[in-house]
């Protein structure tokens, strides 16, 4: 009974409440727009450069 | 269980319950972070005395040196020992739980002070004079960067304690639905600050073994892009903790109550998503990424975070308004603001960290954050003007604020020269105004910034400088020596509490 309780508490929880709630889902989300977008976007173009000839 | 119990005492004035382990690490975290706030606030004192022309205190050498010390004491140091005391709060106190791993937290605080303290003497014996950024090719002792690693590696396992104790937290029902928004802040912190210090590992690592010579050739351009994935994202870290904190003085001095948890919520998530991004301002000059990469990370992804704080900046002032209200404050529309308890200096701090953070370092941010502006203000000393308003006239206004209540809750003392505390606030956030508004205007007319003599004295060729940059560089001095009145005023009532203040507990 408790647990049935429980289980309908559990559900009640509004999705992006449980969105804002996941930790690990914001951190993933937050790596994935810095690497992408700052980090290797500007090493890839930066290895992209031609070289100064020698 | 009843072994765990006798672990934890309830303060009596929060009713909240304290783990004993994480209060010890708190205490000593908070007081190490206060030494370090001393060291730098000396520096700053004659790093402020040189760059006043009418003073010009420091030989050259002297003042690069101190500057570069200068950083690592205040934006490093008193700024993460700090952080680290607020998260192992945050992350115990405030969930009716207890920290997971205490030793670690021990192993964590060793690490970053012994990091610390070798990364200082490195710089004191003149190995390391290479500033905060430690642009490649300058190259410090090996030692500087090993320091470095340390200290980064400790506050890593720090902010790992702070996850493994909100999972502890959530496992044992200390806590139920979601993280209270103080925790929920300081959680999107440790979010920050993990990325940042990755960006840390991959470029600090590289670089020491380079300067052990294991390594030929560091790319400088490169070493641009990664470190400031570091540099600048160290202080997003300090943005969503200070906010976090604002959040909890609006509580603990009014009893305030955040009027829509969702939209606080939502704005300390686009922090986490697209604040770190903004690092790419700092290479807004340099010529090797596009003008799409730049304009993309410093432009329209940038601005979601700004639009961030500027939910913060009316969110945590009508917090404070509806608190004023409810007890009675009602009367038009400033009554509350009147009636505003501006004699307790953790008000008095949330106040000012509020209003410079907002329209000193908030509003010149964006604006150097803009590319056609910043081609004018890069490497002057508006740029410093702009980070002293978020990160000293912001974070360590509100980090002074909390420690008026950290020392009766926390340490159990009461403070002392009630009457000196009062003011505190008012003279160290007056220097500050001189001291940022000299820099900034200083800046506009283009003075450089990391400069020990701008007129170029020595040299074939003087400099001269339009009169008003006497004027902006004197407010610089002034304001430099007021607010190091405030901050001595600071450190000898947060320390002097602590030796002689009454216990309370």
């Amino acid at each position: 009974m408790a647990e049935e309780k429980k289980a309908q508490e559990k559900e009640k929880i509004p999705k992006m409440q449980a969105l804002y709630d996941d930790l690990f889902f914001i951190f993933l989300l937050g790596a994935v727009v810095l690497v992408v977008f700052y980090t290797l976007w500007g090493v890839m173009e930066l290895a992209n450069l031609p070289l100064w000839p020698r | 269980m009843a072994v765990g119990e006798l672990d934890f005492r309830t303060c009596p004035v929060t009713g909240l319950k304290i783990h004993r382990p994480a209060e010890r690490l708190i205490k000593i975290n908070a007081v190490t972070a206060v030494v370090f706030l001393l060291v730098g606030g000396i520096v700053a004192l004659l790093i402020a005395l040189t760059r006043w022309p009418a003073v010009h205190l420091l030989p050259a050498v002297y003042y690069y040196r101190l500057l570069t010390l200068h950083g690592i004491a205040m934006l490093v140091a008193w700024i993460i020992f700090f952080e680290i005391a607020a998260v192992y709060f945050c992350c115990t106190a405030l969930l009716n739980s207890r920290l997971a791993a205490p030793k670690l937290g021990w192993l964590a605080y060793f690490l970053m002070l012994i990091g610390a303290a070798i990364v200082a003497i490195t710089i004191l014996a003149g190995k390391a004079d290479v500033m905060f950024t430690s642009y490649v090719p300058l190259k410090a002792s090996p030692w500087y960067y090993f320091g470095v690693i340390l200290f980064a590696v400790g506050a890593l396992i720090g902010i790992s304690l702070f996850f493994a104790s909100v999972v502890k937290a959530k496992n044992e029902g200390t806590y139920t639905g979601s993280l209270p928004l103080v925790s929920f802040g300081v959680a999107i912190a440790c979010i920050i600050a993990v990325l940042t210090l990755a960006h840390g590992a991959i470029i600090y690592i590289p670089t020491f073994l380079w300067s052990l010579g294991l390594i030929q050739n560091i790319d400088a351009a490169m070493y641009r892009i990664i470190f400031w994935g570091f540099g600048h994202s160290s202080q997003q870290i300090n943005v969503a903790a200070m906010i976090s904190i604002w959040y909890l003085l609006s509580t603990l001095t009014v009893g305030g109550k955040p009027l829509n948890q969702k939209v606080c919520r939502t704005a300390f998530i686009l922090y986490a998503l697209f604040i770190n991004i903004a690092s790419a301002h700092h290479i807004l000059v340099d010529p090797g990424p596009s003008a799409a990469w730049k304009v993309w990370n410093t432009s329209y992804a940038m601005y979601l975070a700004v639009l961030a704080s500027l939910i913060h900046a009316f969110a945590v002032p009508a917090t404070v308004e509806v608190a004023l209200r409810k007890k009675g404050y009602t009367k038009g529309l400033f009554e509350w603001l009147k009636k505003a308890p501006w004699g307790d200096p953790g008000f008095s701090s949330l106040a000012i960290s509020i209003l410079l953070f907002g329209v000193m370092g908030g509003i010149t941010g964006v604006i150097q954050g803009t590319e056609q502006l910043n081609i004018r203000n890069h490497n002057t000393l508006n740029i410093v003007g702009h980070f002293h308003g978020t990160v000293v006239a912001g974070t360590t206004v509100a980090f002074m604020g909390l420690t008026y209540y950290v020392i009766p809750l926390i340490f159990q003392r009461e403070i002392i020269s009630k009457g000196l505390a009062k003011l505190q606030p008012y003279i160290y956030g007056i220097g500050l105004v001189l001291l940022s508004g000299g820099m900034i205007l200083a800046g506009m007319f283009g003075v450089p910034r990391r400069h020990w003599d701008i007129t170029f004295a020595a040299t074939q060729f003087p400099m001269s400088w339009d009169p008003t940059v006497s004027f902006a560089l004197g407010l610089l001095g002034l304001g430099g020596v007021i607010a190091v009145i405030g901050g001595a005023i600071f450190i000898y009532i947060a320390v002097g509490s602590l030796l002689w203040g009454k216990k309370t507990g």
